[in-house]
This record gives structure tokens, sequence and C-alpha cells, in this order.
């Protein structure tokens, strides 16, 4: 991933406030293809808040966001920017691939039929293609035996896995993750962690919230701060975690116990 | 007056066919204004969450009256009522093979609209006891509203929809019987065109008691049957024991489920 590889998203002035509590004060920010982009932050900063906007989960109030060159959530009307009609913004979803903290696997349905879903209902695919690549994307998260089980009688790690391979199954373009790993138990970080560096071995577009330092070392190309809805510092790892130049990614860095490898 | 054990098995065992006629209809208005009534209560409910809030208003004024009113004064008031305001008449329809009358339609309308207020409650809170975490991963793989509706939430939404919709199904046979005022020949007003013609009213509404029963408790089975099949999610660890017929039949608690 280089300087000149396309641009996958676009932030520009993004604000966001929940009331009258600004939560995003003007967000800046681009993505390349391939670039794993880690967001740290005490709870507070707006690193969720921001990246529940880039898929439209969360309205934006001023600033555009484009992914894929693709105006989320908005288009324009008369110069103006207004909220876009469901059937486009879902359209503009399928290449947003989202893991939730709380896992939010579908409940009713086995592993594969969470992951076949949305490639059969949303996309029209054949159900055999469907259930192919779906197999194949369980063995890729290393539950290949678990096709059949409901997400019940999943471990928190394990339903996590799967979380990520129903996202993959609609072949974004990027992935977000919002502190996937928050909910989960100790022992059970690392494989979820393992699945997500493969990704980004891959080539994967990643944003990822999260508190694991170990991973945005690792395995980021770019670390960014968020303080009070700005972001306060944007530097590869190994600049960030060395030689940090906000006051208030030192005051950070100092606090938060590093975890991992 | 002596109660007539021979009269009344008589009537239990070999009933005439103004009886039978009776029980058809009975079943045929619950069935149809149950099932339109749940459609239209799904409706509601989906309205009732709206964004807009003229339809919340709707819907919030059409669950208050509904809810609020007794089912009897309902329906004289949209049989009888309407009519003698100069509203709107229920006329006969034929329909080829039958003539479907006036105050039978009038009847399925009002059991209808009554239900449709009730199943609206009932399916608003089955629909919002599944997390909105649900909806926003629905949302995320580009599912659209009608989509996620009907595949995502819905589908969990029945484990909760389920055991009530069956005691409004029960409830739904034996108010049926109300309709006898607007003079539909259902089970209760068959039973009392018998009585004036032999004087046999204990016997009589014995037997319309008895077939009741045997209505409610066939109806216990398939609701059984119902909430095993959609109440219990496959996806929980251990099903949940199910009770035994007969203790759930009359009302027992299973130990093991009462907690």
């Amino acid at each position: 991933m280089s300087n000149d590889s396309p641009i996958i998203v676009t932030a520009e002035r993004v604000e966001k406030s929940f009331g009258p509590l600004a939560v995003l004060k003007g967000i800046d920010l681009t993505v390349r293809k391939g670039e794993v982009v880690v967001i740290v932050g005490a709870s507070g900063s707006g690193k969720t808040t921001f990246i529940r906007c880039i898929n439209h989960l969360e309205k934006i109030d001023k600033g555009v966001i484009k992914v894929n060159g693709h105006l989320i959530g908005y288009r324009e009307k008369n110069g103006k920017l207004v909220e876009d009609r469901e059937r486009n913004i879902a359209q503009q979803r399928r290449e947003i691939g989202m893991v939730f903290q709380q896992f939010n696997l579908f409940p009713h349905l086995t592993a594969l039929g969470n992951i076949i879903e949305a490639p059969i209902h949303v996309r029209g695919d054949n159900r055999d293609e469907a259930i192919r690549t779906g197999r194949a994307l369980l063995a890729r998260v290393g539950l290949a035996e678990k096709e059949n089980v409901y997400p019940a009688q999943l471990s928190g790690g394990q339903q996590q896995r799967v979380a990520i391979a129903r996202a993959l199954a609609m072949r974004p373009a990027l992935m977000l993750f919002d502190e996937p790993t928050s909910a989960l138990d100790p022992e059970m970080i690392g494989e979820v962690l393992e699945v997500m560096k493969e990704l980004a071995r891959d080539g994967m577009t990643m944003i990822v919230v999260t508190h694991e330092m170990g991973f945005a070392r690792e395995v980021a190309h770019r670390v960014i701060m968020m303080h009070g809805g700005w972001i306060v510092e944007d530097a590869p790892p190994k600049q960030f975690f060395n030689h940090p130049q906000h006051e208030r990614t030192k005051a950070f860095l100092s606090r938060v116990v590093t975890h991992g490898p | 007056m002596l109660f007539d054990w021979a009269f009344f098995w008589h009537y239990l065992l070999q009933p005439s066919k103004i009886y039978l006629n009776g029980l058809m209809l009975t079943l045929c208005v619950s069935v149809i204004a149950q099932g339109v009534g749940t459609v239209v209560g799904l409706f509601g409910a989906l309205a009732g969450s709206s964004r807009l809030k003229f339809l919340r208003f709707v819907v919030g004024f059409y669950v208050w009256v509904m809810r609020g009113t007794p089912l009897l004064v309902q329906i004289v008031f949209i049989y009888t009522g309407l009519a003698a305001a100069n509203i709107f008449r229920f006329e006969d329809i034929d329909l080829g093979f039958l003539t479907l009358p006036g105050n039978i339609q009038a009847g399925i309308l009002a059991l209808t609209l009554n239900e449709g207020a009730y199943m609206a409650e009932i399916i608003r809170a089955g629909i919002s006891s599944v997390g909105i975490g649900q909806t926003e991963a629905a949302k995320s793989l580009g599912m659209t509203y009608w989509l996620y509706m009907r595949r995502i939430i819905l589908p969990q939404a029945a484990r909760v929809i389920i055991p009530p919709l069956g005691n409004e199904f029960n409830s739904m046979l034996k108010n049926t019987t109300l309709l006898s005022v607007i003079g539909v020949p259902e089970l209760l007003l068959a039973t009392q065109m018998v009585t004036s013609a032999t004087f046999r009213v204990f016997e009589l509404y014995l037997v319309v008691a008895c077939y009741f029963l045997s209505l409610t408790t066939l109806w216990s089975f398939v609701q059984r049957y119902l909430e095993r099949r959609y109440g219990d999610q496959k996806s929980q660890v251990g099903l949940a024991k199910q009770s035994s017929g007969f203790s759930r039949l009359v009302g027992l608690g299973n130990s093991s489920e009462s907690k």
C-alpha cells in the first residue's frame, strides 16, 4: 500500500451532536486501499460514533463521508445535501462490512445461516454458491466444523469470528471494527485478533476502534488518537507509540496497559 | 325443573343441524377475524413505531379506542349504530356459492378491528423485545426495512408474540358469542333458538359450554405445537422441558418452568 493506492474512505469536516453534546467536532480522514487504521482514545472521545457514521448507522450533522467515491447517507440536491433514500443507503452499506462489540449474530440462524443470509437475500446469490462461499469463510476463521451450530452454543470468541465471516461474505471494500474484542473474555481475545491480522495481511482495508495496543503496534499502518471529538494525532505506529507529539496522546499512552505480543 | 340428562346427552352427541351450522360459523368467524386482525395488528405495530408522527398518532388513537370500549358496544355500534346514523349499512353479499349476510360481515369487521388493536400491542412488544443490535447488524449487511423485518426481526419477535397470540385466539373463539346480539346464528344464538323451542335452558347451555370447551381444548393442542415450533429458540442451549399435555391443559405450571 502506497500513497498512490486508491482512496477508499474520505471524511471531511464531519460533525455530529447528540442533542447539546457535540461528539464529533470536525473529523478529516483519508484511508487508502489496503490500509489498516486503528483509532484509539478514551471513552467519550467519539471514536465509536465516528466509525458508525461511516456506514450511516449514525447520521452526520455536517461534513461529508465518501466510501469508494460514493457519498454515504446523503445525496446532493440543488447544491444541498439531503438524506438519501433507504434503498440507496442499503446499497452503499453492502460494500462496508461492520463488526460489532456485541457480535450481534442472528440468534435464530446457524453459523452458516448467519453468513449466507445477506448474500442470498441482499445480493441475490444462488443458494448453493452462497453456501460454498460461506463454508470457505467459516474455514478461514477456523470454524469449519461449526456451520450448523447456533450462536448461543458458541463462545464469545467464536461468535465474533462468525460475525467477521458474515461481514466478509458481502465482499466489502472496507471493514469497520467497533471494539471487536471489548466484550470478550481475555483468553478469547487472541483468536479474534489473529483472524483480523490475517485479514490485514490479505490486504483488506480496515478501520479498527480498539484498546488492543499490541494489535495497533503490530498490524496498523496508522494509529489515530481521538480526543474530545477531534483527531489529535495520526501517525505510523512506531512514531505514535515511541514519539507521540500531542500531550493527550502522551497522557493516554501512559495510562493504557499494553496487551499482546 | 329437573335436569334432563337424556336430553343433554342427546343434544351433545347428536347435535341438530342448527348447532353444527353455529359451530361452523363460530369457527369461520374466529379464524377470519383472528387472521385479518393479526395482519391489522402487524401493520398497526409497524406504523406505531414509524418515524411519522401522524401515523403514530392514528395507531395510538385506534388502540386507545378499541381497547377502551367494550367489544359488545363496538359490535352494536358497527352494525346497528352506523346504519341508524345513515353512515353505512351492511348489505348481504352474494358470493355465488353462498350469501354473506350483512350482520356477519359487520360482526367479523368488529372482531377484526378489536383484535387488531390488541395484536398491535402484542406485536409491538414482540418487536421491541429484539435488541437494537439486530437491526444494526442487518442494516450493516445492506438489508432494507422490509427485508430485515421479515428475515431477522419478526422471526425473533415470534418467540414473544406466539404465546399471547394463542391466548387471543382462545378469547376470540368465546367472543364470537357476542355476535348473537346482532343476530349472527353462531353457537350461542343457535342454542338460544333451540331453548326457546324446548325450554331446556340448563341442558342446552351445558351443551354449548361443552362445545366451547372442546374447541378451546383442541386449540390448546395447536397452541402447544406452535409454541414448540416457533416459541422455543432452537438456538437456546438445552430446550426448556415441555410440560405434559394434561398439566398444560388444566393450567398447572411445571415446577421446572415456573421459575
